[in-house]
Formats: structure tokens, C-alpha cells, sequence
């Protein structure tokens, strides 16, 4: 029991040290980071445009898991699996969202090419999953339908 | 409000490891209105960042898009129990949030 309560505390230890790195140093990296282009863009041209991805060539090594028809476009559950070798970031695009870009995800030391993640989708709207491989871009594409939009509240 | 409080579980699947992580956060879009017709501010997370064992294996930027409260899914190559793994987020007005877990 003893044992226990020195490990609890190290424990503890160890998460407020990190909440203190965490807190003061990566905010502003991460803000820097944050593609202000290209969550900007207005349709996914330009989304894709600023991503460096223009000119993405269409792939059925992604993989996109999502219902073909979203009741509640305030939560529509997406996963994205890129097969494509050598994935190292796979960007999410909503077509006909007012920004038609929802995310950019970067995969290093050992993360795999997948995320699953809830968007908004204001109505019913081609969804695109970019995967970027070795300095290729790939992209698929798939509908969903939605009968009551997410963007009104 | 904003920084509730975060959920996270992370399992070992076949090779691999499943983080699954829950945000609590508004993700306002900037285009609701309130009753009285004034448009409630865009407030939303912009980076996630997921680290194993002091590592960053993944790291997200994402738009108001994203629903309220969010939920992802990760995978992790490898793993082990007791593997530490650590969630922060950065929202566009600067507050952050993280949690730990250990590989269960």
C-alpha cells in the first residue's frame, strides 16, 4: 500500500511538470503552425491550393468509413485509413462547408495513417480525404448526405 | 467553460495502439447567432498533439469544423502497457488543455 501511494505520487509529479512545459513553452509553435491560409480558403480548390496539394491524383488507397447518410450534420463520424505507402499527413476536406477545410493531421515516429474524428456539415456535401506520401498527393472522395445541417445551431 | 475536463483511453489493439481522446470545448463556428440576433464568436481548438512517452506521433490542426466536444481516434505502431500517452490542445484564444494515460 505503501508502494502504491509513492507511486500516485510520482505520478502526480510527473503530470504537473509536464502541465508546466506544456503550458509555457509549445503555444506559441503551435500557433505558428496553424495554416491560417488554408483553413481560410473558401472552397476546396484554394483548401487544396494552399496545402500544396493542387494537383492531387485521385487514390482507392484511402480509405474513408463514414454513413452515407448523417441525420445530425452537427456530428458526422468520418475515418480515414491511408494505405497510400509512406503516408505522412492525411487532410480532411467538407466540399460544401463554408471553409471547406476541417483538419490536417501529421503522423510521425510510428503513428499510423488513420484518424477518426466527428465534423460539421452544413449540408449534404462531397467529403475529401487528402493523404500526402513522399511529396505526392493523393486524394479520395466520398458523399454524404445530410438531412438536418450542423452549421445553424 | 472552455477547458473542461478531457477523457482519454488508450488500448492495445493487434500491433498497435488505440488512443481514443474526448475534448470538451464549445467549437463555436462563429456563424450561430444568440436570441438577441448577435453572432456568437468563433471559438474553437486549432492544434492537437498527441505524444507517446515524451514523443509527438501526431500532430493536428483543425478548423470550427470539427464538432463540439471532440472526439478522435489514433493509431500508434507498437506499444506497451504502461506506455505514457499525453493529449494537448491550443484553441484560438490561447487556452489549452492536456490529459495523460498509460496504455491499459
Amino acid at each position: 500500500m505503501h508502494n502504491r501511494r509513492r507511486n500516485l505520487l510520482k505520478a502526480a509529479g510527473i503530470a504537473a511538470a509536464a502541465l508546466a512545459a506544456g503550458l509555457l513553452k509549445p503555444v506559441a509553435a503551435l500557433a505558428a503552425a496553424w495554416n491560417k491560409e488554408a483553413f481560410s480558403a473558401k472552397n476546396p480548390g484554394d483548401a487544396l491550393k494552399s496545402l500544396g496539394a493542387a494537383g492531387a491524383e485521385a487514390s482507392g488507397a484511402i480509405v474513408i468509413d463514414a454513413p452515407q447518410i448523417a441525420e445530425n450534420g452537427a456530428v458526422v463520424p468520418i475515418e480515414i485509413t491511408s494505405n497510400v505507402p509512406g503516408t505522412t499527413s492525411i487532410a480532411v476536406l467538407i466540399d460544401k462547408n463554408p471553409f471547406p477545410l476541417a483538419g490536417k493531421f501529421d503522423f510521425m515516429e510510428g503513428a499510423m495513417p488513420f484518424v477518426k474524428l466527428n465534423v460539421k456539415m452544413g449540408e449534404t456535401s462531397e467529403v475529401r480525404a487528402l493523404a500526402m506520401a513522399g511529396g505526392r498527393n493523393y486524394v479520395a472522395t466520398k458523399e454524404i448526405k445530410v438531412t438536418i445541417g450542423g452549421c445553424g445551431g | 467553460m472552455a477547458a473542461g475536463p478531457m477523457k482519454m483511453r488508450a488500448t492495445l489493439g493487434a500491433g498497435y495502439t488505440d488512443v481514443r481522446v474526448l475534448m470538451s470545448h464549445p467549437m463555436e463556428t462563429g456563424q450561430r447567432k444568440m436570441p438577441d440576433g448577435q453572432l456568437v464568436p468563433l471559438h474553437f481548438i486549432q492544434s492537437v498533439t498527441v505524444k507517446v512517452n515524451g514523443k509527438t506521433v501526431v500532430e493536428g490542426q483543425i478548423s470550427q469544423a470539427i464538432s463540439r466536444n471532440p472526439v478522435f481516434s489514433f493509431r500508434v505502431r507498437g506499444g506497451a502497457k504502461g506506455d505514457r500517452i499525453e493529449v494537448a490542445w491550443l484553441d484560438n484564444k490561447g487556452e489549452t488543455n492536456s490529459t495523460e494515460a498509460t496504455i491499459a
